[in-house]
C-alpha cells in the first residue's frame, strides 16, 4: 500500500472536500482518500499495482484543483 | 484558459465592468451591452466550469446555481446584472481565498520553519545534504543563525537555542553536550554537533505539524450541526423558491432567493475561528486538538493538578539526612544500595545523593519489591531494608519514637518529603527530599481563576503537610495529600459527578488514566513524548505552567469568535432573504451583501490569529 500526499492551492469551499473525495474514491486500487480542508491537502492510500500517484494527479487537477506539489510516502 | 490565474480574470472582468460604466455616461448603449456580455462569458467561464464539474460529481453547487441566475438574466436582457453578479461572485471567492490564508497563516509560518539543507559530516568531510537524505546516526553541523533539520543529541559544542517552534518560549534555552535538540529550532549563538536520532516525518516538529493539521479537521460538535442543518437547509430553500415561484410567478425572484439564500457565511464561520484558534495555540506551544476539544476546554470550571513535577520543578534534591543509632554516611549507603534498581523517582534522587556525596554502592540488594505508593523492600548485605512512608513502617510493625515523629512532621511541614527507613525491624534514619515549587506557579493559579475557573485542586502522592504547604504558598483551593494514581482518577470523577467540567493536568506518562478520563487532559512538556502528545487533549510543548492560562483563554476566545461568527451569518442571511421576499434586494446587490458577510467573518477570525492573552 502507497501514500500520497497533494499540496493543493487554498481551498475555499467546504463542498469541495466531497468532490474531491467521492472522485478519488470511486477509482479502482484506491483504498482510501482524505481532504484536509484546513490545510489544503489531500491524502490517499492507494495500491500502486492498479493506479499511480500521476493518474491520481491529474484526477484531481480534471476537477478544477491545481496541484502545487506531491509527496509520496 | 486553463493556465490564467484566478486573480487575472478577476482585473479584466472588474476592468471591463469600468468600461461598461464609461459607455454608458457617454450613451454607447450597443458597445456597454457587448462589453457586459464579454464581462458575463470571461468572468462566468470559470464558475459553470465548476459548476459542470460538481455536477458530474452529482454534487450540488452554489457555481451552479449561479450559472443558472446568469443564464437566466442573459435571456431576459439584463446584461448588468449578469456581468455584475460573475464578477462579484469571482472576486468574492478570490478575496475569501486570500483571507483565509490569512487565517491559516499560523501554521504555514511554523511549516516554513522547517530547514530544507543541513551540513552533515561524512567520512570528515563536510557536505551540505537535503534534508531527506540525511539518516539516523549522521552528524549534522549547525553554527549561530542556522536552523536544527533533525531530532538529535549533542555530541559536542554547546549553543544557546531558540526553540519557539516547538515549545513556544522564546528565551533561548542553553544546550550541552547529551542534551536534546529539535527539527525546527535556531542556534541563537554558539556550535554544535548532533548525532541525528529522529530524521523526517519521524521529527518532534513534524509530528507537532501533523497533529495539528489534523486537529484542524476535528470538527466542534456546533460545527457538526451546523453541517447537519445546512444539508437540509439547502434542499428546504430550494423548496421554498419553488413555493415562491408558483406563488408569484416572478423567475427572477425565485433564482434570486436561490442563489442568495446560499449558506457560505454560515458554513465557513465555525471552522475559520476554530482553524485561527488552533493556529494561534500552535505557534505558542499549545496544541489544542480540535474543535470539540476547544469547546470543552472553554467550559472547563475545575482544573486539577498534579504536583510532582507539574507545579514543582520535577528535581526534587536530598535537602536533610538524620539517623538514628548509625552514621549518617552509611544510612546513605544502605538506603541507596537498596534503592539502585527502583526506579522511583524519589529513590532515584536519594541515589544520585550518594554519588554526589561520592559514597560507594558496592553492596547489591536482593529480594527487591516495591509496594506501590508506599514504598519498598530490600535486602542489602543481610540487613532487611524498608523504604517508605509512615503507613509502610506501621504495617511492618515498626514503631515510631513522639520525638523521630515530631522531627518528621517538622521537615514536612518545611515542605520536604519525609522518607523513612527501616533497618531489621528498627527506624535507622530519615531522609529529607524537597522539590522546588514552579516561579510561575503562583500568576498562573491566580490567572487561571481570573479567566474563569472555579476550583483548583491539587492531588499527589506526597504527604498531607508538604502538600498543605505548596497548596497555601500557590493559592490552591483544595489538596488531597497521598493519592495513589486510582484514587486520582476517584476523584476526577466525583468533581465530574458534582457537575464541574474538569482539566487535568499532568505529565502525560504518569497520569495518563487520570488525563483520559478528564473532561479535557493537558500534557506538560510534552516536546519528544510520544505517548504524551498522542493521549492529551491539550499538549503544552514546553514545561511552563503559564502557558495553561494562555490556552485556557485563547480556548474562550475562539469559542466566543466563533459564536460571534455564527450568530451575523444567520443575522445576515435571514435579512437578505426578507430583503429579496419583499423585493428590497436584487441579485446583484445581494451578491454584494452575502460575499460581504463571508468576509466580514473570516476578518472577525483572523483577529484570533493575532490573539495574545493579556496581562491581567
Amino acid at each position: 500500500m502507497s501514500k500520497v500526499q497533494y499540496q493543493l492551492e487554498p481551498l475555499t469551499c467546504p463542498s469541495c472536500i466531497k468532490k474531491i473525495e467521492g472522485a478519488l474514491g470511486k477509482m479502482i486500487g484506491v483504498q482510501d482518500a482524505k481532504v484536509l480542508f484546513n490545510s489544503s491537502k489531500v491524502k490517499v492510500s492507494f495500491n500502486k499495482d492498479q493506479v499511480t500517484s500521476e493518474e491520481l494527479q491529474e484526477i484531481i487537477e480534471k476537477l478544477g484543483y491545481p496541484v502545487i506539489s506531491a509527496k509520496i510516502a | 484558459m486553463g493556465k490564467m490565474k484566478k486573480v487575472h480574470i478577476v482585473i479584466i472582468s472588474g476592468i471591463l465592468l469600468l468600461i461598461a460604466l464609461v459607455m454608458y455616461w457617454l450613451n454607447l448603449g450597443v458597445w456597454k451591452n457587448t462589453v457586459l456580455i464579454t464581462t458575463t462569458f470571461i468572468a462566468g467561464w470559470s464558475i459553470a466550469n465548476k459548476a459542470i464539474q460538481s455536477a458530474r460529481m452529482k454534487a450540488f453547487s452554489i457555481e451552479l446555481l449561479v450559472t443558472i441566475a446568469v443564464i437566466g438574466a442573459l435571456m431576459i436582457g439584463e446584461y448588468v446584472e449578469s456581468a455584475a453578479v460573475t464578477f462579484l461572485f469571482i472576486f468574492g471567492a478570490y478575496l475569501e481565498a486570500r483571507t483565509l490564508e490569512k487565517t491559516r497563516s499560523s501554521l504555514k509560518t511554523l511549516i516554513d520553519m522547517a530547514p530544507l539543507e543541513a551540513t552533515v559530516l561524512k567520512d570528515g568531510e563536510r557536505v551540505i545534504l537535503p534534508v531527506e537524505e540525511i539518516k539516523q546516526g549522521d552528524h549534522i553541523l549547525i553554527q549561530s543563525g542556522e536552523k536544527i533539520a533533525i531530532d538529535g543529541k549533542i555530541v559536542s559544542g554547546k549553543a544557546l537555542i531558540n526553540e519557539a517552534t516547538i515549545t513556544g518560549e522564546s528565551v533561548p534555552a542553553a544546550k550541552n553536550i547529551d542534551d536534546l535538540v529539535f527539527s525546527g529550532t535556531i542556534i541563537d549563538n554558539g556550535y554544535i554537533e548532533v548525532e541525528a536520532q529522529k530524521v523526517g516525518d519521524d521529527t518532534a516538529f513534524a509530528k507537532i505539524i501533523e497533529l495539528v493539521e489534523e486537529a484542524q479537521e476535528a470538527k466542534a460538535k456546533t460545527q457538526k450541526f451546523l453541517e447537519r442543518f445546512a444539508n437540509l437547509y439547502t434542499p428546504a430553500i430550494i423548496i421554498l423558491s419553488i413555493i415562491v415561484f408558483i406563488i408569484t410567478h416572478n423567475i427572477e425572484l425565485a433564482i434570486t432567493f436561490l442563489v442568495i439564500a446560499c449558506p457560505g457565511a454560515l458554513v465557513i464561520s465555525a471552522p475559520v475561528s476554530l482553524v485561527a484558534g488552533i493556529g494561534n495555540g500552535a505557534r505558542n506551544g499549545t496544541l489544542i486538538k480540535g474543535g470539540e476539544v476547544m469547546e470543552n476546554f472553554a467550559k472547563v470550571n475545575a482544573v486539577v493538578f498534579d504536583k510532582t513535577g507539574t507545579l514543582t520543578e520535577g528535581k526534587p534534591s536530598v535537602t536533610n539526612i538524620k539517623s538514628f543509632g548509625m552514621d549518617e554516611e552509611a544510612l546513605l549507603k544502605i538506603t541507596a544500595e537498596a534503592e539502585l534498581i527502583s526506579e522511583h523517582h524519589l529513590g532515584q534522587t536519594i541515589v544520585k545523593e550518594a554519588k554526589d556525596r561520592g559514597v560507594s554502592l558496592t553492596n547489591e540488594a536482593t529480594d527487591f519489591t516495591v509496594e506501590k505508593g508506599h514504598g519498598l523492600y530490600a535486602t542489602v548485605a543481610s540487613n532487611k531494608v524498608v523504604i517508605g512512608n509512615r503507613k509502610l513502617l506501621s504495617k511492618n510493625n515498626i514503631s515510631l519514637d513522639m520525638s523521630i515523629d515530631q522531627f518528621a512532621i517538622q521537615e514536612e511541614k518545611n515542605g520536604n518529603t519525609a522518607i523513612f527507613v527501616g533497618v531489621n525491624n528498627k527506624v535507622a534514619g530519615i531522609i529529607s527530599i524537597a522539590d522546588q515549587v514552579r516561579q510561575e506557579a503562583v500568576d498562573t493559579i491566580r490567572q487561571l481563576k481570573a479567566a474563569g475557573v472555579e476550583q483548583t485542586i491539587m492531588l499527589t502522592g506526597d504527604n498531607k503537610h508538604t502538600a498543605e504547604k505548596v497548596a497555601a504558598q500557590l493559592g490552591i483551593d483544595t489538596v488531597f495529600a497521598e493519592m495513589l494514581p486510582e484514587d486520582k482518577v476517584n476523584h476526577i470523577k466525583r468533581l465530574q459527578n458534582e457537575g464541574y467540567r474538569v482539566a487535568m493536568v499532568g505529565d502525560g506518562i504518569n497520569d495518563a488514566p487520570a488525563i483520559a478520563l478528564a473532561d479535557v487532559g493537558l500534557a506538560m512538556g510534552a516536546a519528544g513524548t510520544d505517548v504524551a502528545m498522542e493521549t492529551a487533549d491539550v499538549v503544552l510543548m514546553s514545561d511552563k505552567l503559564n502557558r495553561i492560562p494562555y490556552a485556557y483563554s485563547l480556548a474562550k476566545a475562539t469559542i466566543r469568535n466563533m459564536k460571534q461568527n455564527m450568530f451575523f451569518a444567520i443575522v445576515a442571511v435571514s435579512l437578505l432573504l426578507v430583503g429579496v421576499l419583499v423585493g428590497k434586494v436584487f441579485l446583484a446587490s445581494g451578491m454584494l451583501i452575502h460575499e460581504l458577510s463571508v468576509l466580514i467573518v473570516i476578518l472577525n477570525a483572523i483577529r484570533l490569529v493575532r490573539y495574545k492573552q493579556r496581562n491581567k
